[in-house]
């Protein structure tokens, strides 16, 4: 397989996950804060509320309509360019999206209608029911598109069919209640809602700045301070987690994520830290601190609520370490050979109707078909994901939460205590944090996406294996066409929402969209 | 049908009174013509069924393309 061709493959299914997910947190997040918004207009009849409502509605609105579609790309490249992957994920995937588009229409599509259209012309309460069901239905179509990834990530409720040479559901409770799926489902949303906060703290600062629309700009600051606050309290607890699953059932990407090379107990959690630039020829993949401050005993703590217990490294993952009963690398290679080889015996013995032969390849093949995927490496190395992209970006993204909650703190403050005059120093801030609460998104997803390579689905199938046998030229043309494509959208997108903050809610705009 | 007369004027009303609403759908149409008219059509085929009309031809291809690429 020629490895530009995956390189590629990956890049464009990258890209376009990338762009789509700049249209998606707004929205899960927004139709939120829009529907709490909406409760204090019906809860207090202060039209003042309403106004508000219908502003950030239409900010809502501009946003949906620009990202709407963008994640159907993701299903063509599924079928394109990564077809061993969809046939071999079989009814697994497909019955989450099915589901997603059944729910993203009949929810999303009849009640935002209403939520858009419905102002003077359906009772005040139904409109607020409909407000709510959009938000109930944005956010249950991310559970399902969630749910699948999350399978890719922890596969489970699966039976292998060599028949057919796919994956069959046989629970589905378990692929949808997995304690990988709920987590990352969690995790995933409550990112859209600290984006959301501050992004409507953010344009609320550009009103203030500019001395235009004071209340509707503190009572935002004061919905999305809160919004924003409580969920970063929640993302803190679901990340938290996050670090406890996946040093439990991802440990190489847990190992990549801290840099931590040789395992230890009481091993430290690198707070910040600086890496060589180059590798070290010392050993494959490892990579030097230049600098790093240590939190002792947190990493310990962290993946196993122990801080004495042993963190595995990634020479303890790579070569194995008896003492601590880790299998090296290269055994589970070799399982996955047996069950690649398995699998042909299998077909091969089916073939010429050799039952008891094809029998024994098949309880050959299940007995090492959790290792499926090793057998697709070429060496232990490959085993390993790219560490440095991996680490710094979730160093990133747990730093700009951070610097969220601070965002959060600071704002409510300043609305709660009415010092929100003249604090050019918190608007300009403010303003800045939009695009920095987009890039700790997008670094939330390179932990959970390049810190799991090589596997498309963890331990059963790599990239390698997934990709489709199409010519580099072809995906190179297609990656090219979607770069133009989505960035032309993205610029509409900020165009017309910038065109739409800078006229207001009292230029218009405000009744419909 | 009154009922389905009101729940028509309600949309038609509705986008009747849109402002950038307009221009949002009109994004949304060649977004979309882009998508499925020129992307799907003449860059995204279904790979394997473009190659392959039954099932069982499908699974065996995938097979033989796994068991080919193991190192």
């Amino acid at each position: 397989m020629d490895p530009s061709l995956i390189d590629w493959s990956r890049a464009q299914f990258a890209l376009t996950a990338i762009y789509h997910w700049f249209f998606v947190p707004l929205t899960l997040g927004l139709s939120f804060i829009i529907a709490f918004m909406e409760t204090m207009y019906i809860r207090t009849g202060d039209e003042h509320w309403k106004r508000i409502t219908k502003y950030w509605m239409t900010l809502f609105g501009i946003n949906f309509a620009i990202g709407v579609a963008t994640g159907i790309i993701l299903e063509f490249e599924f079928g394109t360019n990564w077809s061993n992957y969809s046939w071999f994920v079989g009814d697994i995937f497909g019955a989450p999206l099915a589901i997603e588009g059944i729910l993203a229409f009949f929810l999303e599509s009849t009640f935002i209608a209403v939520m858009f259209f419905g102002w003077n012309k359906v009772g005040k309460k139904f409109h607020l029911l409909s407000t709510w069901l959009v938000a109930a239905g944005a956010n249950l179509s991310a559970l399902w598109i969630l749910v699948a990834n999350a399978w890719m990530q922890y596969p489970a409720g699966m039976h292998f069919n060599p028949d057919t040479a796919r994956n069959e559901m046989v629970n589905f409770w378990e692929v949808l209640f997995s304690p990988v799926a709920i987590n990352k489902f969690l995790h995933t949303v409550q990112s859209g809602y600290v984006l959301a906060s501050v992004f409507v703290i953010g344009i609320s600062s550009w009103y203030l700045l500019k001395k235009r629309e004071e209340m509707l700009a503190k009572r935002s600051m004061l919905v999305a301070g809160v919004f924003g606050l409580v969920m970063s309290v929640f993302i803190i607890v679901t990340g938290d987690h996050s670090a406890r699953l996946m040093a439990k059932y991802q440990p190489v990407k847990f190992a990549a994520m801290e840099n931590l090379y040789e395992g230890q107990t009481h091993a430290p959690l690198v707070a910040f830290g600086m890496l060589k630039v180059n590798e070290s020829m010392e050993e494959h993949k490892k990579e030097d601190f230049i600098f790093k401050l240590e939190i002792p005993n947190f990493l310990s703590y962290m993946a196993f609520l122990d801080a004495n217990a042993y963190v595995p490294g990634i020479k303890d993952l790579i070569h194995g370490n008896p003492e601590r009963n880790i299998m090296p690398t290269t055994e589970k290679i070799d399982k996955g050979r047996v069950a690649i080889s398995a699998l042909k015996t299998y077909k091969e013995a089916k073939k010429s109707g050799d039952t008891a032969k094809s029998d024994s390849a098949l309880t050959l093949l299940n007995a090492n078909f959790n290792h499926f995927g090793y057998g697709f490496l070429k060496d232990e190395h490959e085993a390993i994901p790219p560490i440095k992209l991996t680490f710094y970006s979730f160093r990133i993204m747990v730093g700009l939460g951070f610097l969220f909650v601070l965002l959060f703190i600071i704002s409510l403050w300043l609305v709660l205590k009415n010092k929100t005059a003249n604090k050019k120093w918190f608007y300009y801030s403010a303003i800045c944090m939009i695009p920095l609460a987009y890039l700790a998104t997008q670094m939330g997803w390179m932990v959970a996406e390049v810190g799991r390579q090589p596997w498309i689905i963890q331990d059963v199938m790599p990239v390698s294996a997934a990709v489709s046998k199409l010519t580099t030229g072809s995906v190179q043309v297609t990656f090219v066409l979607f770069a133009i494509t989505f960035t032309v959208l993205l610029i509409a997108d900020i165009k017309i929402l910038l065109t739409q903050i800078k006229k207001g809610p009292k230029e218009g705009g405000t009744s419909h969209v | 049908m009154n009922l389905l007369r009101r729940i028509f004027r309600f949309y038609y009303d509705g986008f009747m009174s849109m402002t950038i609403g307009r221009s949002l759908w009109m994004i949304i149409l060649v977004k979309l013509v882009i998508i499925f008219a020129i992307f799907k059509l003449f860059f995204f085929p279904d790979f394997l069924g473009s190659r392959f009309d039954k099932q069982e031809d499908k699974a065996e291809y995938v097979t033989k393309e796994l068991l080919n690429k193991l190192p």
